[in-house]
């Protein structure tokens, strides 16, 4: 298929991955409110700190990080590039150009998606009833998934749509970890402890993945909590599940097996993955858990950046001979 | 909403005719209308406009904030012709577009139309769009113009004339087949009942005509759309037609020339393609052959081309056809080369370069529609009686200065369609473009876009300038369509999947 096309799947599904993440983000905050209706010092500024964008944000707002003023920044706020509403103008922009491409259900939903995003700016029920707005928000990107998988055949271009969205996936994970870890683990020697477990819980179920750790540890833990987000095998949003469905993609598209490698994506991807496999929660809190989701998110961009390299490029290496007669 | 109040006004009215009566084919439909509770039209237009935005059939308009995007206004009542009428209408469009492709052929091979001087040979090689660098080029089957969108105007006289040949990359045939699909769930009893010729088989004839294209060598063909990328404004159009054809959409940059053919960068390397549409003017296609600073075309395409080893369609230099100035020459184009009256009439055109004809325009600006000849998109164009005595004086000026760049032609009182204006029906003048595809055979969709000038008392169709789109309803073939039978019975839902994110 065509490089530029192969680029625009993959970036559409990252972005849209990427915006339903923005609200999975929010919506940690969110749940902990639901569960403690009085809390005077909450605090929503690790959010912002967290996107590294807070000098943005203090321009536009200054310093009043009311849960409003950061969930207009996160979600609506149009001039800000990590948003969501601007993550779905530039997954749309990418969709629009890939409209033969995929199935007309999918550009109708993201279309409809951020045509209603542009409508919500104005009616503020992001400020009114965000509950339900990031409800929506999350449940507009499973309507996407939905039709991605059910709606387009299950080649190429499927396989890069896929590899972006599920790399976007496991990168959001694991800062969503790392910003509660942080926040709410400020002592590692709690780590074995059922310290606060409402606040984790608020980290699965903004993971959607209360009941399913539920059925695994039953207790919650925050070490096993990490240990389910990080390495569950099962787990649909786990770091884990996620780069080794995105390995079997990339080898889908080049069609070889797991175990070999042909380009420089798959090897990147393949070592990370081997990383994954061959350690464990009790290594990565020795190790730091801040530090090693750090490396981590930095080993996913390499991935990221060889997949331009090994596909995207406009002109691939070995035709630079050729066109340069 | 009724007709009652209804003014056809002394304009030929394509529903009504000069006694109020519905013409052939359009009873049903206004029965239909006349029946629907109050409010209820003006619902169904709400939701035709809603289903068309969803669906991201938009433009940008240019110079606006960003994320200004329009639909092509669009109003629900059909325009209806005849099947009778309309085969009339077909034969003449298979007649001229035959006859132009002989002509095109001609001028860039022996040139024996201009020796016999039935064209003017001079009037020919100062045509803007004539490209010397086609001289002597063989398409596969000798066919250039493989997709045509004819302008055809109808008259106070109920008469269909030509008003424009559109030859080079014609747009608007997606409004066609998306208009049709949400005029469907609009009116689908009165579609089921009144025998409706189907236009979704266009694609598909389109893919038809581009595998014509291919040699007979060449198995397993591969062949694109050639877009100017998403920020043109039919880039809809473009993509759209890729999809229904599933074939690849290409820019420039995805092409590449290389030892002797033009290949597609793909993910695994050099792939090469075969027949492109394309829906970029021949000056941007290959700035090695035309203009040098073309961001947007394949440099060395067009030796490609000449060298047989890729087609395009349209083929390049089919311009020329749509000089305005050699438009008025096609009555005799289509006598010299097959010997026949033209089937359907030109609008008659005084041609300035001729003293005589100068003459008459010049002392008749009031009356006329002065157009330049290689303009198009209602540019460059002057309607005589609307315009202001100062327009008409720097027309006058510009026809003396370049007698050769210049058409007029009478003011024609174009026909008129029922459209909705607020809450009632005026009439609004109208124009007619048909889509043809020449491949092994000439095609002619049934119908076509239907273009409305939505200003009270214009005469400018043009979406550049205020005017929409309606469906075409060609009614009475005798071939029916068999509807499915619906689902009996279905799982009722207390949840809507889709529920409303502004609510």
């Amino acid at each position: 298929m065509l490089s530029r096309v192969a680029n625009s799947i993959y970036w559409m599904t990252r972005y849209i991955e990427r915006a339903e993440n923005i609200a999975r983000f929010i919506s940690v905050n969110l749940n902990l409110t639901l569960d403690f209706s009085i809390q005077p010092d909450f605090k929503w500024s690790p959010i912002i700190m967290a996107t590294g964008d807070h000098l943005l944000f203090e321009k536009k707002y200054g310093k009043d990080y009311s849960s409003r003023n950061v969930i207009h920044f996160l979600a609506l706020d149009q001039d800000y590039s990590n948003s969501i509403i601007s993550c779905l103008r530039a997954a749309r922009e990418n969709a629009r150009s890939v409209r033969e491409i995929i199935s007309s259900e999918m550009w109708e939903q993201v279309n409809r998606y951020y045509l209603e995003l542009k409508d919500a700016t104005i009616t503020d029920l992001a400020g009114r009833n965000p509950h339900k707005f990031f409800k929506i928000i999350t449940m507009r990107g499973h309507m996407f998934t939905g039709l991605l998988y059910t709606t387009m055949s299950h080649g190429e271009a499927f396989q890069f749509a896929l590899a972006g969205l599920l790399l976007e996936r496991a990168d959001k994970t694991s800062r969503i970890l790392d910003v509660k870890y942080f926040m709410l683990l400020p002592n590692a020697g709690d780590v074995n402890t059922p310290y606060d477990s409402i606040q984790w819980a608020a980290v699965l179920k903004s993971a959607s993945g209360l009941e399913m750790y539920r059925k695994r540890f039953h207790r919650i833990i925050p070490k096993q909590v990490c240990d389910f987000l990080i390495f569950d095998g099962e787990f649909p949003r786990s770091i884990r599940y996620c780069l080794k469905k995105a390995e079997k993609a990339l080898h889908n598209i080049s069609g070889t097996q797991v175990d070999s490698v042909s380009n420089k994506a798959e090897k990147s991807l393949g070592r990370l993955c081997a990383d994954l496999d061959y350690s464990d929660i009790e290594e990565i809190i020795n190790q730091g858990m801040h530090e090693y989701l750090d490396a981590l998110q930095v080993k996913i961009n390499t991935v990221g950046n060889d997949i331009h390299d090994a596909f995207f490029k406009a002109i691939p290496s070995e035709t630079v001979a050729e066109t340069a007669q | 909403m009724k007709f009652a109040n209804y003014l056809t006004e002394n304009f030929y009215d394509e529903m009504f005719d000069e006694n109020d009566s519905p013409r052939p084919g359009a009873e049903l439909l206004i029965k239909k209308i006349e029946s629907l509770p109050e409010n209820d039209l003006l619902l169904k237009q709400k939701a035709a406009e809603t289903a068309l935005l969803q669906m991201g059939n938009t433009f940008a308009v240019y110079g606006s904030e960003e994320g200004t995007e329009k639909i092509l206004p669009f109003d629900i009542l059909p325009r209806i012709i005849d099947n009778k009428e309309w085969l009339e209408i077909e034969a003449g469009l298979k007649q001229r577009i035959y006859a132009l492709n002989l002509f095109i052929h001609d001028v860039y091979h022996d040139k024996k139309i201009l020796k016999d001087k039935v064209v003017p040979e001079d009037l020919i090689l100062s045509c803007a769009t004539y490209r010397k660098q086609c001289e002597g080029l063989m398409p596969p089957e000798k066919i250039w113009c493989h997709v045509t969108g004819t302008d055809l105007i109808r008259d106070r006289d109920g008469r269909f004339y030509v008003l424009e040949d559109n030859m080079r990359c014609p747009s608007g045939v997606s409004y066609v087949l998306e208009n049709r699909q949400v005029l469907k769930r609009t009116f689908p009893n009165v579609f089921a009942d009144s025998n409706v010729r189907p236009v979704d088989e266009y694609p598909n004839k389109l893919l038809a005509a581009l595998e014509n294209l291919v040699p007979a060598s060449v198995s397993n063909p591969k062949i694109g759309v050639l877009t100017p990328g998403m920020y043109n404004s039919a880039y809809f159009e473009h993509s759209f037609l890729a999809q229904q054809m599933g074939v690849e959409l290409v820019e420039g940059q995805d092409l590449v020339v290389s030892d002797g053919f033009v290949y597609m960068r793909t993910t695994k390397g050099l792939q090469r393609i075969d027949v492109i549409y394309r829906r970029l003017d021949d000056d941007f296609i290959d700035p090695k052959a035309f203009r040098s600073d073309s961001m947007l075309g394949i440099p060395g395409i067009m030796d490609v081309y000449r060298a047989g080893k890729v087609a395009m369609a349209n083929a390049p230099g089919t311009g020329i056809a749509d000089d305005k100035a050699v438009y008025a020459y096609v009555p005799k184009i289509i006598k010299y080369y097959m010997d026949e009256d033209p089937i359907l009439p030109n609008v008659p055109t005084f041609i300035c370069r001729d003293d005589k004809d100068r003459a008459h325009v010049l002392a008749n600006l009031d009356k006329l529609v002065v157009k330049a000849a290689n303009e198009s998109g209602g540019y460059g164009m002057m309607i005589g009686p609307h315009a202001s005595v100062k327009e008409r004086q720097e027309f006058a000026e510009r026809i003396q200065k370049n007698p050769r760049n210049y058409i007029a032609q009478p003011t024609i009182a174009l026909s008129r369609v029922p459209t909705i204006v607020d809450t009632h029906f005026e009439g609004r003048h109208v124009d007619l473009r048909p889509y043809i595809l020449y491949g092994e055979e000439i095609f002619v969709l049934p119908g076509g876009l239907t273009r409305v000038a939505l200003k009270k008392g214009s005469l400018v169709v043009n979406s550049s300038q205020g005017g929409g789109t309606k469906d075409t309803w060609v009614i009475g073939s005798d071939k029916k369509d068999n509807p499915v039978p619906s689902q009996s019975q279905s799982q009722s839902t207390s949840t809507d999947p889709t529920e409303d994110i502004r609510r």
